[in-house]
């Protein structure tokens, strides 16, 4: 079988590789792509956890529901929000957002 | 300890998820970074499965793969123009970027080892996957949706969730939808 810290372990790799990407990245959809990465590696850590914790109890299924519901939102949000700057700006990477600036 | 089938089935669909990941955040065509994205959402959905979450898998399949991923490629095809640009599509903080992700990273494994052994031997708590009883896995599935309306339970965010889906498509429909100015 399979011990738990393998899926935790996973679930690091994948948060640290969306960190990065999140970072680095000069493109907005590119940023919000590693974003989903994230919410994916924070939702294997509640599976993880609810099947060798809380079997017995749906507690990390409903929260991993509730991420993934919330990641729908935001990614609907987020992309409604690139297509609107890159009409006004022509532009989608991130530097070039500098309308608050000064 | 040879590693058991159930291992390599999780250490094979790891490593694809990873390189997938891995090409997500690296490749300069944001076409393929988002067919990457497709196939990294297939390795989780093979890791709930793995997980005995049967409802969460193909609730991943259909919400991520289904949804989101061609909400993705939908934008990245409106700003197409931009994507075949020949700069470069790392900013200049990706020296630091990759530092503190590695930071991020070390600071997780230490404290998971910290925890829960990282190569445990057999016995030790948690070296492999709880043992539950016959029928509860499959119950799980009527748990979580007893769970979802009852008053003890999730109702509150349940509705909430709803809500905010809502407010989310009509916000997202008033964020995108052409100014007057634009329609000439």
């Amino acid at each position: 079988m399979i011990p738990l810290s393998w899926y935790l372990l996973l679930a690091a790799a994948l948060f640290s590789l969306g960190l990065y990407g999140v970072v680095a990245r000069r493109n907005t959809i590119a940023i919000l792509m590693a974003v989903e990465l994230m919410l994916n590696a924070v939702n294997i850590n509640l599976v993880a956890f609810w099947r060798y914790m809380t079997p017995d109890r749906p507690v990390g299924l409903a929260w991993a529901v509730f991420v993934l519901t919330v990641a729908a939102a935001e990614a609907a949000v987020g992309l409604a929000l690139v297509i609107s700057i890159y009409r006004s700006r022509d532009s989608v990477v991130a530097e070039e957002m500098d309308l608050l600036k000064n | 300890m040879d590693p058991t089938i159930d291992q390599i089935i999780f250490l094979i669909v790891s490593i694809l998820t990873l390189g997938a990941g891995f090409v997500v955040v690296t490749n300069r065509n944001l076409l393929y970074s988002a067919l990457a994205m497709m196939a990294s959402f297939l390795g989780v959905a093979a890791i709930y499965v793995l997980l005995d979450a049967g409802f969460l898998a193909a609730a991943q399949l259909l919400v991520y793969i289904g949804a989101i991923s061609i909400l993705v490629i939908f934008a990245i095809m409106m700003t197409r123009r931009l994507m075949q640009s020949t700069e470069t599509s790392f900013n200049a903080q990706w020296g630091m970027g990759i530092f503190t992700a590695l930071v991020v990273f070390g600071l997780f494994v230490a404290v998971i080892g910290n925890f829960w052994p990282l190569a445990p031997a057999a016995g030790q708590p948690l070296a492999s996957g709880t043992a539950v009883p016959d029928g509860m896995l499959q119950d799980s599935i009527a748990a979580l949706g007893r769970a979802f309306v009852s008053v003890d339970a999730f109702v509150i965010p349940f509705e909430l969730a709803s809500v905010m889906l809502l407010a989310a498509m009509v916000g997202a429909i008033l964020v995108a939808w052409p100014k007057a100015e634009d329609e000439v």
